[in-house]
């Protein structure tokens, strides 16, 4: 490691770089500026295509009527908006009090022993679970049990993706409470639970509420765990024991549909998504930055 | 803190009558958090053991000889998976052979102070950003925009390069190389942000050290910072991987689905995810449980992936 050796400047400019090394600067940088471009104009022309063929398509319609059969016109995506905020509804249902005690132990009670570990490492591993295996598990246990394809089925798929980012979370959000008022509460007679309830998980609370925002937002989007859980239905769900549609899915189906229409109501159906997660994370941001200590 | 018998000397505590009721609050409440902590470490035993348990027909009539065989016949009722292993692993060999670079490139370009934190930080809040965008999004722009678009590219590869055996068959409408470089693009927000974490943690003295020697820029981060921050830089692209080898949605609308190890890289493909997500509605008996054998390898693979990425950036912390 030798950055500056003393052959590589001339006699006459003993301090100036040599022409060799101004060039490998320029060329890198030149090719640093390239990788920049080249990595967003596929990110940029995503957004821009969601955008506008999504907007050709938007009417009032897209929210209340339901989708339509092959080779019909018109149509929207009502049933499957509604199936969309059940099954994230009944995931987070699931997930958010698994998570946020589970978290509430290690931060709280744990004192970093074996527990601390497992868990450390069983989140991150569970993180890296493919979603089409959570969609997988969620069949084995819930569709194979109660016969039937279902919204529940779906909700419990996405709370196996939800948690890693729920616990992790809460556990950010319980470590950003200072020790001393843990103390305080402890000092006047409370107990763990008190202090806790009352005291730690409302300091937490902003930060707990974003993150589980952001896994809500991150859920609506997923495909492949809901393709064999939640299935699709042409009609409103009569309730959450039955097949359900959902955007993502929706999407899916009519993108590889050959009908214009339906590809049609697919990118609208992106674009109602892409919104409502590019809106939640951005929003998420802003008011993460607020601490209550 | 241990509590006396009541009938001996009480202190004010003790003595107040809610006081049974709120240590057994206390107590339980600490044993159900417990007992969900201990729960986490079971679900992935317990995601094992459902895909094991209904993958277990196609386990006892295949063996192991599944991976390496390359039938796919429902009718016959025979099940492999060599072209879905293959299509699996090249996929995402080929995305981060392009994503990794690209990746790398542009987290120098976000930590190195080449343009002014103001201009950097709406790109790294959009990078970011778009690690949010669902799979199925990038199928739908992959299907409609992008294939389409570089089609006429693969075709002129195919025409000039066509003795190379990766470019030897005339491109389709769907193919492995198409839904490889739409997988690169969808890993590229991971191999970003951490990377990107990764340099910006790095002890400014590293830098001050290497410009105080007399390093260009460049020859700081060459020979000084990337080589620092090679464990990071090394578990994100693990991480990236594990998330290009489960990746399914874009896969299945992409890859083109065909039951086939072709060495072209333009022949359509198929891999682990995309086949159980194009066949698991039609299937039944041996096949669906052969579908959850394949589950099961791909479980194995990215756990594999996963925690090897999980061992090196967590390393990288410990040295920092």
């Amino acid at each position: 490691m030798t950055p500056l050796s003393p052959q590589s400047s001339s006699l006459g400019s003993e301090f100036a770089l040599s022409a060799n090394r101004k060039l490998f600067g320029k060329v890198m940088t030149g090719l640093v500026f390239t990788c920049v471009a080249i990595s967003l104009i596929p990110l940029a022309s995503i957004l821009f295509m969601v955008i506008v063929n999504g907007l050709a398509g938007f009417s009032p319609a897209v929210f209340t009527e339901l989708p339509p059969a092959a080779g019909m016109q018109g149509g929207g995506l009502r049933n499957a908006i509604i199936g969309t905020i059940i099954t994230c509804l009944i995931g987070a249902l699931i997930s958010v009090p698994f998570g946020v005690l589970t978290a509430i132990y290690t931060i709280e009670f744990s004192q970093g022993n074996w527990i601390f570990k497992l868990v450390q490492f069983c989140t991150n591993v569970l993180s890296g679970v493919p979603s089409i295996i959570a969609g997988l598990f969620a069949y084995g246990i819930v569709v194979l049990t109660t016969g039937s394809f279902s919204a529940v089925a779906g909700g419990v798929a996405l709370s196996v993706l939800m948690l890693p980012t729920i616990v992790r979370t809460a556990e950010e959000g319980l470590k950003s409470v200072p020790k001393t008022t843990r103390m305080a509460a402890v000092g006047i007679g409370a107990t763990n639970f008190q202090s806790v309830t009352q005291i730690v998980l409302p300091a937490a609370m902003p930060f707990i509420a974003t993150g589980v925002t952001l896994s809500i937002a991150r859920a609506a989007g997923e495909t492949a765990p809901l393709l064999f859980t939640c299935l699709f239905n042409q009609y409103d769900i009569q309730g959450p024991w039955q097949p359900t549609a959902t955007l993502s899915v929706l999407i899916y189906n009519f993108a590889i549909s050959p009908y214009k229409n339906q590809q049609q109501l697919a990118w609208v159906a992106a674009l109602i998504i892409l919104v409502t997660i590019l809106g939640i994370s951005i929003f998420a941001r802003i008011i993460s930055r607020r601490k209550v200590y | 803190m241990k509590t006396q018998p009541p009938n001996s000397t009480e202190t004010l505590l003790e003595a107040s009558t809610q006081f049974k009721v709120v240590r057994s609050i206390d107590k339980n409440f600490r044993r159900v958090t417990f007992g969900l902590a201990i729960g986490i470490g079971l679900i992935l035993v317990w995601i094992t053991y459902s895909l094991l348990v209904i993958a277990l027909p196609a386990i006892q009539t295949f063996g192991l000889g599944f991976l390496v065989d390359s039938t796919w016949d429902p009718v016959k009722n025979i099940y492999g998976a060599l072209p879905h292993v293959y299509g699996t692993i090249l996929s995402s060999f080929l995305a981060l052979l392009f994503s990794v670079p690209l990746g790398v490139g542009v987290a120098i370009f976000l930590t190195e102070n080449f343009l002014a934190p103001k201009i950097l930080q709406p790109i790294a809040l959009t990078i970011e950003l778009l690690a949010a965008i669902p799979s199925v999004v990038y199928g739908l722009w992959g299907l409609f925009v992008f294939l389409p678009a570089i089609k006429p590219l693969f075709q002129g590869l195919n025409h000039n390069f066509g003795w190379i055996p990766f470019f030897s068959t005339e491109p389709g409408g769907r193919q492995l190389l198409g839904a490889s470089l739409v997988l690169a693009i969808m890993i590229l927000p991971t191999i970003i942000a951490i990377s990107r974490d990764t340099l910006t943690s790095l002890p400014p003295k590293l830098r001050q050290g290497a410009y105080g020697l007399g390093a260009t820029r460049w020859e700081t981060i060459m020979l000084v910072l990337l080589p620092a921050a090679l464990s990071g830089i090394v578990g994100s692209i693990m991480l990236a991987l594990g998330r290009a080898l489960g990746e399914t949605m874009a896969m299945a609308m992409l890859i083109g689905n065909a039951n086939q190890a072709n060495i072209s890289w333009l022949a359509p493909a198929s891999t682990l995810s995309s086949l159980i997500a194009n066949q698991f509605g039609e299937a039944s008996g041996l096949q669906k449980s052969s579908l959850f054998y394949e589950a099961l390898i791909l479980m194995v693979l990215t756990l594999l992936v996963n925690i090897f990425a999980q061992m090196l950036v967590s390393r990288f912390q410990q040295v920092e």
